[in-house]
This record gives C-alpha cells, sequence and structure tokens, in this order.
C-alpha cells in the first residue's frame, strides 16, 4: 500500500512538472510568435488567447468570403450610432473636403493626409459581408484602398507590430497586429455599392476588417499611429472594446 | 428495457453480485464523472451567455444576410438589448454580449477539450462500445420501440437498468454526443468571419451564415430539451441515488424502483 502511494505520488510529480513545462514552453512559443493577444489578463484570458492563437495559426493566408453582385443585400443596415461630435458635423458641412488623416507612429513619413489624398490613391473594391456581434449581417460592395497602400506610402518601420486607427468620435479606436494591417482585404472604405459611403456607415471613411466582426471596422477614421507596443493606448487593452467589456480580438 | 424479465442475464447476475457484497460497485468510471460534471458546468456557461447574446437580435433569418431590413423567419416574443430592434415592448434591456461573448467562447474551448478528452478514452477503454453502442440484440427497429413504450408508460427502471444504460438512452446519448454537440460546434464556427475565411465550406454546406444561426438555435433548443428529460429521468430513477453514483462513482444497492 506504501509502495502504491508512493509510486502514484511520483507519478502525479512527474506530471505535473511535464504540464508545468508544457504550458511554459507554449507561453514562450507564443510570445514569440505573437499569439497572444493584448487583453489576455484576467478571467477571460486563457478563452482570449486560445481564440486569437487559433486565428493566427489557422488563417494566416486565408482572404474572407466574397460575394457576387447578385449578393449584395438591398439595404445595408446603419447601425444605432450616438449623434455626431461637433467636430464632425463642422466637417460634413464642407462636404468633408477638410477631413483630415493622420499618420504617426513608426513610420518614416508622419503627418496629415488628406481624404482627396487616399482617394488619389488607387482604388480597390470588395464584396464583402459585414456581420455584427449581435447576429445579423449584410454584404455590400465596399470602394477603398488597400491599408497597406497607406503604410507602403507612410513608410512603416520594420519592427512595427500593431497599426492603432481613431474614429473622429470619443472613445473609438481600435487596433490590428500587421498581419491583419497588411491583409489584401483590410482597406480604409469611402464608398459603398458605387456611392459615398454614407455616414451612417461609417462615412466619409470607414476602416474595414473583414475576418473580424463588425465592431472591428471602426467608422469616421481620422488617426493611424503604428506601433510596437499597444501598452501606451487607453488601458492597454489594445482597443476601446475591452475597456467596455467587449474583447479585443473580434474574428468570432 | 425497463422489464426486469427482459434484462440480459449477464447483467442481472452482474447486478445481484454486486448487490451481495459488502463493498460498494463503481457504477460510473472517474472519465465519465469528471467529463460529466465539466460539461454540465460548460452546459450552463454556454446556455447563459447564449441567450444573454441572442437577447441583442431576437430575429432569425434563412440564407446568408438578414437584418431588422429584412423579413425575419420568425421572431422571438421577447424584449431587445438594442434600440434598433422592433419588439414591441417599451424598453430596451441592458447590454450583457460583452461577459457573455468572453464567457460563451471561454466555456466552448473547455467544452471542447474536454469532449475530446472523453472521446479518445472512452474509444480506448471500450466505453463508448461497451455502454453506449446498442447491444447487439437490441440494435432492432422493434427494441427501440419496446425501449420508448416502456418509458411513455413510465415504468419504474428495473435493478439492472440501474448498473447499465437502457436501449433508448443509449441512443438518446449517441445522438447527443455524435450529432447535437458537433451540429453546434460546426454551425458556431460558422458564424466566425475568421474560420469561415479558412474554411468557407463550413457556411456554404449549411446554405449561409443566417441559416448556421438559426440552426444553431435549433440545436441548443434540442440540448436543452434533452437537458430536462435528462434531469427528469434521473429524478423519476431516484435523484439522490443516481446524483450520488455520478460523483463519488458508486451507490447503495438496490437501486429506488427496484
Amino acid at each position: 500500500m506504501t509502495d502504491l502511494t508512493r509510486r502514484r505520488l511520483i507519478t502525479a510529480g512527474v506530471a505535473g512538472a511535464t504540464a508545468l513545462a508544457g504550458l511554459g514552453a507554449g507561453a514562450f512559443l507564443a510570445r514569440k510568435y505573437g499569439l497572444i493577444p493584448p487583453d489576455h489578463g484576467g478571467l477571460w484570458g486563457a478563452g482570449e488567447t486560445l481564440n486569437y492563437a487559433s486565428y493566427k495559426l489557422i488563417t494566416r493566408h486565408s482572404l474572407a468570403r466574397e460575394f457576387t453582385r447578385s449578393e449584395i443585400s438591398a439595404r445595408p443596415v446603419a447601425n444605432e450610432i450616438a449623434p455626431p461630435s461637433e467636430a464632425y458635423l463642422k466637417l460634413q458641412a464642407g462636404g468633408f473636403a477638410d477631413w483630415p488623416l493622420t499618420i504617426d507612429g513608426l513610420v518614416d513619413r508622419p503627418g496629415a493626409y488628406s481624404l482627396a489624398q487616399i482617394k488619389s490613391y488607387p482604388s480597390r473594391t470588395q464584396i464583402t459581408q459585414l456581420a455584427c456581434e449581435e447576429g445579423w449581417s449584410y454584404v455590400a460592395e465596399w470602394t477603398g484602398v488597400p491599408l497597406s497602400y497607406v503604410l507602403d506610402a507612410a513608410g512603416v518601420q520594420p519592427h512595427a507590430k500593431y497599426v492603432v486607427y481613431f474614429s473622429i468620435e470619443r472613445d473609438w479606436w481600435d487596433s490590428i497586429d500587421m498581419g491583419d494591417a497588411l491583409h489584401p482585404q483590410t482597406f480604409l472604405t469611402y464608398g459603398m455599392n458605387g456611392a459615398d459611403l454614407p455616414v451612417g456607415n461609417g462615412g466619409p471613411l470607414r476602416m474595414r476588417v473583414p475576418r473580424q466582426l463588425g465592431y472591428k471596422s471602426v467608422k469616421f477614421v481620422t488617426r493611424l499611429a503604428v506601433t510596437d507596443n499597444l501598452k501606451s493606448f487607453g488601458k492597454g487593452l489594445g482597443s476601446a472594446s475591452p475597456e467596455g467589456g467587449y474583447a479585443w480580438y473580434a474574428g468570432i | 428495457m425497463a422489464d426486469k424479465r427482459s434484462a440480459p442475464a449477464d447483467i442481472r447476475q452482474w447486478a445481484e453480485a454486486q448487490a451481495a457484497s459488502d463493498v460498494l460497485p463503481v457504477r460510473h468510471s472517474a472519465l465519465v464523472r469528471i467529463t460529466h460534471w465539466i460539461v454540465v458546468l460548460s452546459f450552463l456557461g454556454l446556455l447563459v451567455s447564449g441567450v444573454e447574446i441572442l437577447i441583442s437580435h431576437p430575429r432569425f433569418y434563412w440564407g446568408e444576410n438578414g437584418n431588422v431590413l429584412t423579413p425575419a423567419l420568425f421572431q422571438l416574443p421577447i424584449p431587445s438589448s438594442r434600440v434598433l430592434v422592433q419588439t414591441g415592448y417599451g424598453y430596451v434591456l441592458p447590454d450583457q454580449n460583452g461577459w457573455s461573448r468572453y464567457l460563451h467562447f471561454q466555456t466552448a474551448w473547455l467544452l471542447v477539450l474536454t469532449g475530446f478528452v472523453y472521446l479518445i478514452a472512452g474509444f480506448v477503454s471500450g466505453h463508448l462500445r461497451q455502454h453506449l453502442l446498442p447491444r447487439g440484440s437490441d440494435a432492432s427497429w422493434l427494441a427501440l420501440w419496446r425501449s420508448m413504450a416502456a418509458h411513455l408508460r413510465f415504468e419504474r427502471p428495473s435493478a439492472a437498468d440501474a448498473w447499465s444504460y437502457n436501449l433508448l438512452q443509449r441512443v438518446t446519448y449517441l445522438i447527443v454526443i455524435f450529432a447535437l454537440f458537433p451540429l453546434m460546434l460546426w454551425t458556431g464556427l460558422a458564424m466566425s468571419p475568421a474560420f469561415t475565411a479558412a474554411f468557407p465550406a463550413s457556411v456554404e454546406w449549411l446554405g449561409g451564415r443566417q441559416t448556421a444561426r438559426t440552426l444553431h438555435f435549433f440545436a441548443a433548443v434540442s440540448l436543452v430539451l434533452f437537458f430536462i428529460v435528462h434531469v427528469g429521468m434521473v429524478w423519476f430513477a431516484g435523484f439522490r441515488s443516481r446524483t450520488r453514483a455520478m460523483i463519488t462513482g458508486r451507490t447503495h444497492t438496490p437501486l429506488e424502483g427496484a
């Protein structure tokens, strides 16, 4: 009986040590390959890390589903938004001619880019689905410029890890890793279904991240910040979403 | 097989031998007990968070797209946590989607990993083959019909029944384990824009994102019905002894109703 107890104890000890070593190695590799989301702390850290790590491992080269013209939804929903701020209304009164887009952080050519400048870049379209975390969805044709083109124009430095993007509206900002930022379907969009992007859908300038849910596609974008560290933005959780109780990673 | 006479002789003998011995016999293995209670916790976590998420848009659609501007397949007559949804109620519930979504996915991971451990260990140990696959003599529609009829007559389970799953139980558990839970996982992942980017067929085979969502709801309702009937049957067969058996693995014999 003593023998059995001792054997069990040793077995349990070895199993426990192996599990700990495995976890340590896993954490090291996950950090090395950027598999850990900025909101990995706290009660939901395990689930969020598994979600984001799976995303990074499985979808590296995947494209969001694209649709045909005939599959475009008749009426794209404009989700509820807070009343526009005074700053927004002023720019709207001027037909968005002075809409600013500043780019700062780890870029060689920081500064103010205008909406006209963004529109002068070669435009691309995509017919993709916007799916809300609430459950509803629509398909629209989005016109814009790939974010990678804008980042190239600004000269992103090699050690950049994230692009943080800000709405003109308060407390509305988000970030994506460089994999998503340079993804061919990540657009700064200014058109929808052949017309200017409506205000309700984020006009005049909206980020589109079609491999993630709608809330990752921030409306009324006026600033891009390229960084290697999200700690200095807000509470350091990567976006305003975790500060409001929502996950930073929104691919599910 | 609620009828004592129809219980297989080997099980009856084994149950009687167990009853005669002083040591409490083992009814459920540690694998079954541990995974059972993890699944119970996960199921409740997924149910609560799933209901909360559903409340933000209690409308269902068929096909690829659906929203407040398109007609619904059906709408649940409940209030919503979003202003945009017309519910007929004069108020809007508080938004609970943040923690609900965190809880939903973290619990889904726990359930899926537990499910993998259960399936692999259950296959290797023979648990699935011995305890869940219908016995050779039982593998007929007639036997299934008799088992259902016995349940519908609310016949008391026999002593032998307490030591083995009856046919209807086996078939139900197999459907829950190999059809409903996999369907939940599939339809859930088919709603992920990232997962469907990597595996477009996962949503296209179903007929679209909104179809996946509606099937996710129906599969969840089926699981809730199973849960209610399951707890009801445990109550009927003897709540204390059956629950004790699922916690400690052992139970006093003979069980209630024998």
